[in-house]
């Protein structure tokens, strides 16, 4: 018994230590707040780098809510532990950034911490921010200091306990966060580093591309290897890339300045921000990264190539007069019924992108792991840019049935694609159709390049 | 249209109305002479009195008003309903002379056999024209109805009044205005002088009576052209080549006419269409026809790139439209310097356009949305090789309007198809990538602004230079049809020549209504029009109001003066004033600091310099990250003469603004040296309901006893200036070339 | 093929071929005019109608999807005698200028209300962004939805059909 007790004691004691380790070990030290800087003193030349930087890094996309002011924060970014808001990083003082240092600002994104030296959710990117340089990161503490302050305070984390206690996240970094500045690899091109430098940190690429574990940590051994990011699916990019066409850097390069590609289609989802946000950017940046990232695809193998050449030969086959639909409205022709009266006028191939739909033997989506993109497309739509020329596609929820839909995308993937057929397509569709899979509708950007609005989430169209 | 009409739109019922009244109808052969005037023909030698509006070109009274044995009053007008309200308001004035209940007063529109010929319903004139005439008319035959009444009581008509459609006595005898008129009571000329009705005594006019038309529009009743269903009616669709200038080198349509449905492919020269028992069906073949026709090259486009710049190298003819003064340069003190542009735009009806054509017994009937049925008619006429006789045109109406569109080329095509199926009435409607396409655009405009104050911020030097091709190349000759362009001998486009008028064109208020003392206005005439141009609303107006209302604001800076002040300091004309400061005043104008990324602008313009006064002021956000910009709130104060229909002109405005808006933000026509790009709304896209601003207030300044200045153009151009305006004072930066789309105005923001 | 729907509350059998868009079946089989041709490819909204309550496109809709299915038009809100809320409320407001595009919207309005009877201005707004208007009556046009969401609230408290 006493034995016991004495086990026990010294149970609790290492318990203790170790509670206490790991806080000594977890504990930052707040850095003082200062007054923010004043704007006219800003270096407009470090402010003019830090906003093509910022675009680069997609701060505007998170840190933006719906209807809000960009970089106000109060986003609702849906993980699977909760809802977790962006902050304000806007100058303000009170809600915002204001009263952080450069030197809190270049912790946060190196570390991980705020400047009360709390923790930060990796739904802020620091894995990837960390290699960020600190000039880099000077610039865009200055373009971000040089924006109007916007009193708005982020709504307080959706969280259970005990997710909700930020230590605990210390322990989440020392399993997966390894920080430390980019470095170079001597053998490569300069364009080559510099791509790699950008889409590995501040683009962080992966953090859409690269699926994660069940700590929300993105898994090194499939690194871009696709992944499901509010239900949108973020295709494969690196050499397991279902494009039916293989990317190379030309086309990546025009797909990410233009939002779209005549061999790819068009940006939509949650990538569309992103390319609208790169087309404002130095082209050499984007061009670095497509150079990166067409090298991590390698040269199409022979299999890929045949596709891709089978692809195009099919298109060049079926061009010509419209065909009649030959099937009714129910039974085994539906789905090619569906797709030949209400899909091929407008995706037959003879109008070019960006205004015309994509032959779908070209589409990534009909070659991809699921149908949940083309499911999104099909139901809710691409509602055009405001103002601007882009890409428009109208919305078939209310029109299509559960069946119809099914049976569309079943004849759809058989038709432009040599893959086998789905196997999750009508749990999708019903989860979707049925609003338990949330589909958040991007507006699209598709040849202007202008930089992507506050309000680019919107709600579905009806 | 009235009720009973809306609901019975068919063959029978439009034929039948129109029928009986063209026999022995007095009007026709006015309306032919008038043709003849506008042909060469020498005029009539008697020189006539003026008459007041467009009774000066139809005197006699009862080509304007007609009364029944039953009292039943019909008004007929030369001007269409083009969706501006026309209709009720001239039924209005009709009811507000005849001293009847408006609901009393039939009115029949635009119609070569019925009604008088008005010209084009164009330039923001159809109060001034036939509203006026109407009105004089109606107090005239009301005069008249008096008389008789007197005649025939044998009693003087002092003591005689005329009320809800009879002549009433002071004892209370009455007599309907059906008894009194027989044959030839109203068919007599017009006289000079009218008793109009006093001021204080209206009961119809200045009202917001509801408009006439409507309720058929929001219960899906047929009242457009594209609703007409007559019997045995097929369906066509036109093949377009894939650019102008482009012949029809090869087509084996055989395929096509074994298609189910199709009634006849009709090939003439390079003009193609087909006819088809079903709409889908025509539009099927219509796509098999494009895929199977094959084309010349056609004519090369300019190249884009810089396009709009390059209108100054273009071979040009120089026209003075204004010259005063000289030699203010030596007292200018500061001077604002800058080039103003516009692209083409569209007038983008939603509706594409549509026309129904029959030929039966010789005579080739048309149902037009166009804005002139005769003009029309003589186009068609001569495309058709027939005497204007054999041509009737028939206004119905369509789409929105906005000036020279696709109506005309419709009805043409339409006209051309209902050769090839006589007996069977043709519905032929443009596809909305024709309209795109094949409308004729609002011309590309440069213009070049110099303009300096003196040392006390008044203006001394004024020097204006607009580079433009003329706005109109409406129809008349049959050349301005794109069909007979295409006919094996093909009419030529109608030869442009370049005219300085006091209403304008392309100069259209190049002249500022400020006081100016040294002041110098020039159009470059550009006779070459690489894409096919006409009116648009507002014509030149839009861009010069633009350029002069930009300089204004930059003039009042340098100045250090308020804008709104300093507008004022160089406006004489008391109507101006008052509008400025009613907008000013609505709005609450201020020089208060605003958050940043908000701004105000205000604009000026008297429409024509001669025509409505119009000033408003808006407050505009900008977003500095995006560049997306909108306005939110907007006070407008218009004065278009003595107010008929205070609700109409509302209307009219909110759309003219918001119509504005979106050509000034957003619309550009793409081009490539291949052909047209910009084929849809997504490629063309225009203004949504999201940047629709947060609130529009409408003031309006009642002239009575003034004359009718019309309502439809007068805020085109403030708009564009007073939202180029408040982005200036949003960002401090000027913008110059419309459209101000999201990228261009990040550009100007910088970082 | 003959294709059952029911429009306007009358089963209606037409024979048409499947691949026809219901614009057509509706304009040039069953002569109804509300709907109207715009664009023919969903970007402008003036062939509006509702299908079970959902605002629908139908200028790109086959009619072979509408085997069973209830559609309604602007001609289902009521007539120019007896116009329903969505048409009374367009009227007291003159929210029309050419009118071509205001079925399109009133249809797609009907749907808003009919699922949301409390929308506010915001949400019309959001809602009508498909519909594309020319003559610049949207300011109209949204006090015309809310007009109309009043009528609507009245007539069901008291016990009228919406």
């Amino acid at each position: 018994m006493k034995t016991f007790l004495r086990i026990l004691a010294g149970l609790a004691l290492l318990l203790v230590i170790g509670v206490a380790a790991f806080a000594a070990y977890a504990w930052r030290s707040e850095i003082d707040p200062v007054d923010p800087p004043a704007q006219a003193g800003l270096d407009p030349a470090l402010v003019a780098r830090g906003s093509d930087l910022a675009a680069i890094g997609n701060c505007n996309v998170c840190h933006t809510a719906p209807g809000g002011e960009t970089f106000a924060g109060g986003l609702g970014i849906p993980t699977p532990f909760g809802t977790i808001y962006s902050t304000n990083i806007t100058p303000d003082p009170e809600t915002g950034i204001g009263r952080w240092s450069e030197a809190a600002f270049l912790r946060s994104m190196r570390e991980g911490v705020d400047r009360e030296g709390r923790h930060l959710y990796p739904a802020f990117p620091y894995d990837h921010y960390t290699l960020v340089t600190d000039e880099d990161n000077r610039a865009l503490y200055a373009f971000l200091m040089s924006r109007k302050p916007v009193r708005a305070q982020a709504p307080e984390n959706e969280l259970p306990f005990p997710l909700n206690m930020r230590m605990l996240l210390a322990g989440w970094k020392a399993l997966y966060f390894r920080e430390g500045a980019f470095q170079p690899d001597p053998n490569r091109s300069a364009e080559w580093n510099r791509g790699r430098y950008l889409t590995e940190g501040l683009s962080h690429c992966g953090a859409c591309h690269t699926p994660r574990n069940r700590f929300g940590a993105e898994q090194r051994e499939l690194h871009l290897a696709g992944a499901e990011v509010e239900n949108w699916t973020a295709y494969a990019i690196n050499a397991a890339s279902p494009a039916p066409i293989p990317w190379n850097a030309e086309s990546l390069a025009f797909y990410l300045r233009h939002g779209w590609h005549q061999e790819h289609g068009v940006s939509r989802g949650p990538m569309a921000p992103v390319t609208a946000n790169l087309g404002s950017v130095p082209e050499e940046d984007a061009r670095a990264i497509a150079t990166y990232l067409a090298d991590l695809m390698g040269e199409p193998n022979q299999e890929r190539q045949t596709r891709a050449e089978a692809a195009r030969a099919a298109i060049r086959e079926e061009g010509g007069a419209p065909r009649p639909v030959q099937a009714g409205a129910s039974g085994s022709g539906i789905g090619e019924a569906i797709y030949v009266s209400a899909c091929e006028g407008c995706h037959d191939g003879r109008r070019p992108l960006p205004f015309g739909g994509l032959n779908l033997h070209l589409s990534t989506a009909v070659n991809g792991p699921n149908p949940q993109n083309i499911i999104n497309v099909v139901l809710f739509g691409l509602p055009g840019a405001k103002g601007e020329p882009s890409a428009m596609m109208p919305a078939y929820r209310g029109v299509l049935n559960e069946d119809q839909l099914v049976a569309l995308l079943d004849y759809m993937r058989e038709r432009f694609s040599d893959l086998p057929a789905w196997t999750d397509t009508r749990e999708r569709v019903a989860q979707t159709m049925g609003g338990e899979r949330k589909v958040t509708v991007y507006r699209m950007d598709g040849t202007t390049q202008a930089p992507p609005e506050s309000s680019m989430r919107t709600t579905p169209w009806p | 249209m009235t009720k009973h009409d809306a609901k019975n739109m068919t063959r029978r019922g439009v034929l039948a109305g129109g029928g009986s009244l063209v026999v022995g109808f007095s009007l026709l052969s006015r309306a032919l002479a008038q043709e003849g005037e506008v042909q060469g023909v020498t005029p009539p030698k008697e020189p006539r009195p003026k008459l007041p509006g467009s009774l000066s070109g139809a005197p006699l009274l009862d080509s304007w008003i007609r009364i029944d044995a039953n009292g039943e009053i019909t008004v007929f007008t030369g001007k269409a309903e083009l969706g501006q309200g026309v209709k009720t308001a001239i039924i209005q004035v009709a009811a507000e002379e005849l001293e009847v209940d408006p609901a009393a007063v039939r009115l029949v529109t635009a119609d070569t056999g019925r009604t008088p010929d008005e010209g084009y319903t164009a330039g923001s004139q159809s109060m001034q024209n036939s509203g006026t005439a109407v009105r004089h008319a109606a107090a005239q035959v009301r005069d008249i109805l008096i008389a008789q009444a007197a005649t025939r009581w044998q009693i003087p008509i002092d003591g005689l009044r005329a009320e809800n459609g009879k002549v009433v006595r002071i004892d209370g005898q009455a007599l309907d205005y059906g008894a009194l008129v027989s044959g030839e009571t109203l068919h007599v000329e017009a006289v000079p002088q009218t008793r109009l009705k006093p001021q204080g005594s209206f009961r119809v006019m200045g009202q917001s009576l509801p408009r006439v038309d409507i309720p058929a529009k929001v219960t899906g009743t047929p009242i457009y052209v594209q609703d007409m269903r007559l019997p045995n009616m097929v369906h066509a669709r036109v093949v377009r080549p894939p650019r102008p200038g482009a012949t029809l080198t090869n087509l084996d349509s055989a395929a096509v006419e074994r298609m189910p449905g199709v009634v006849a492919v009709v090939r003439n020269g390079s003009f193609l269409a087909v006819a088809a028992e079903r709409e889908f069906q025509a539009i099927r073949a219509m796509q098999a026809l494009e895929a199977a026709a094959q084309w010349s090259e056609g004519t090369r486009l300019p190249d884009p790139d810089g396009f709009v710049a390059s209108l100054k190298t273009f071979p040009a003819q120089q026209g003075v439209v204004a010259e005063r003064g000289g030699g203010g340069a030596a007292t200018a003190a500061k001077t604002f310097q800058a080039t103003f542009t516009r692209p083409y735009q569209i007038h983008g009806s939603i509706g594409p356009s549509c026309a129904v054509a029959l030929l039966e017994n010789g005579t080739t009937t048309v149902w037009s949305h166009t804005q002139g049925v005769y003009p029309d008619r003589r186009a068609i006429s001569e495309m058709l090789g027939v005497a204007p006789e054999q041509v009737r045109v028939i206004h119905v109406e369509g789409s929105g309007c906005y000036g020279h569109n696709g109506a005309d080329d419709a009805a043409a095509d339409a006209a051309l198809v209902a050769q090839a199926v006589p007996g069977r009435p043709v519905r032929l409607q443009w596809m909305r990538e024709q309209e795109h396409v094949w409308e004729p655009y609002g011309p590309a405009m440069l213009t070049e602004l110099r303009a300096s104050i003196d040392e006390t911020g008044r203006i001394v030097d004024w020097n204006y230079d607009l580079w433009s091709n003329t706005h109109t190349t409406r129809p008349g000759p049959a050349g301005s049809l794109i069909a007979a362009r295409s006919l094996p001998n093909p009419f030529p486009p109608q030869p442009v020549k370049l005219t300085i008028s006091p209403a304008g064109n392309g100069d259209r208020n190049a002249v500022p209504l400020y006081t100016v003392p040294n002041l110098r206005v020039i159009w470059h005439f550009l006779p070459d029009m690489p894409l096919r141009v006409s009116a648009l609303r507002a014509l030149g107006a839009y861009v010069n109001v633009f350029a002069i209302e930009s300089a204004m604001d930059e003039l009042a800076l340098m100045a250090n003066v308020d804008p709104v002040e300093f507008r004022l300091r160089h406006m004489e004309d008391p109507r101006g004033r008052a509008v400025i400061e009613a907008a000013a005043e609505g709005f609450g104008w201020s020089g208060d600091p605003l958050p940043e990324g908000r701004g105000r602008g205000f604009a000026f313009a008297r429409y024509k310099n001669l025509a409505a006064y119009l000033a408003m002021a808006i407050e505009m956000e900008v977003d500095r990250e995006t560049g997306r910009s909108r306005m939110t709130r907007v006070v407008a104060a218009i004065d278009s003469g003595e107010v008929v229909n205070p609700d109409g002109i509302r209307n009219q405005t909110e759309g003219g603004i918001i119509q504005a808006a979106s050509w000034t933000l957003y619309e550009a026509v793409a081009f490539e040296e291949t052909g047209i790009t910009s084929i849809d709304w997504s490629s063309y896209p225009i203004m949504r309901f999201g940047a629709v601003p947060e609130s529009m207030d409408i003031r309006i300044m009642d002239r009575p006893g003034q004359p009718f200045l019309g309502t439809g153009e007068a805020a085109q151009g403030p708009t564009a200036a007073a939202i180029g305006n408040a982005i200036r004072h949003a960002t401090g930066r000027r913008l110059y070339d419309i459209p101000f789309r999201a990228e261009k105005v990040k550009a100007a923001i910088g970082v | 093929m003959a294709v059952t729907l029911t429009v306007n509350g009358t089963t209606r059998q037409v024979d048409a071929d499947p691949d026809t868009p219901l614009l057509y079946v509706l304009r040039d089989h069953l002569e109804l005019n509300g709907a109207k041709y715009g664009c023919g490819i969903g970007q402008c909204g003036s062939c509006t109608v509702m299908v079970d309550g959902t605002a629908v496109l139908s200028c790109v809709t086959p009619v072979l999807l509408l085997e069973g299915r209830k559609v309604t038009t602007v001609e289902g809100l009521g007539t120019l005698d007896a116009p329903g809320p969505m048409q009374q409320a367009f009227i007291e407001q003159q929210a029309a200028q050419c009118g071509y595009c205001i079925p399109g919207m009133m249809m797609r309005a009907q749907a808003l209300l009919q699922a949301n009877p409390d929308a506010d201005e915001a949400a019309i707004r959001t809602h009508l962004e498909p519909n594309l208007c020319r003559c610049g009556t949207h300011m109209r046009i949204i006090k015309a939805v809310m007009r109309a969401g009043e009528l609507m609230r009245q007539n069901s408290q008291s016990g009228g059909a919406t």
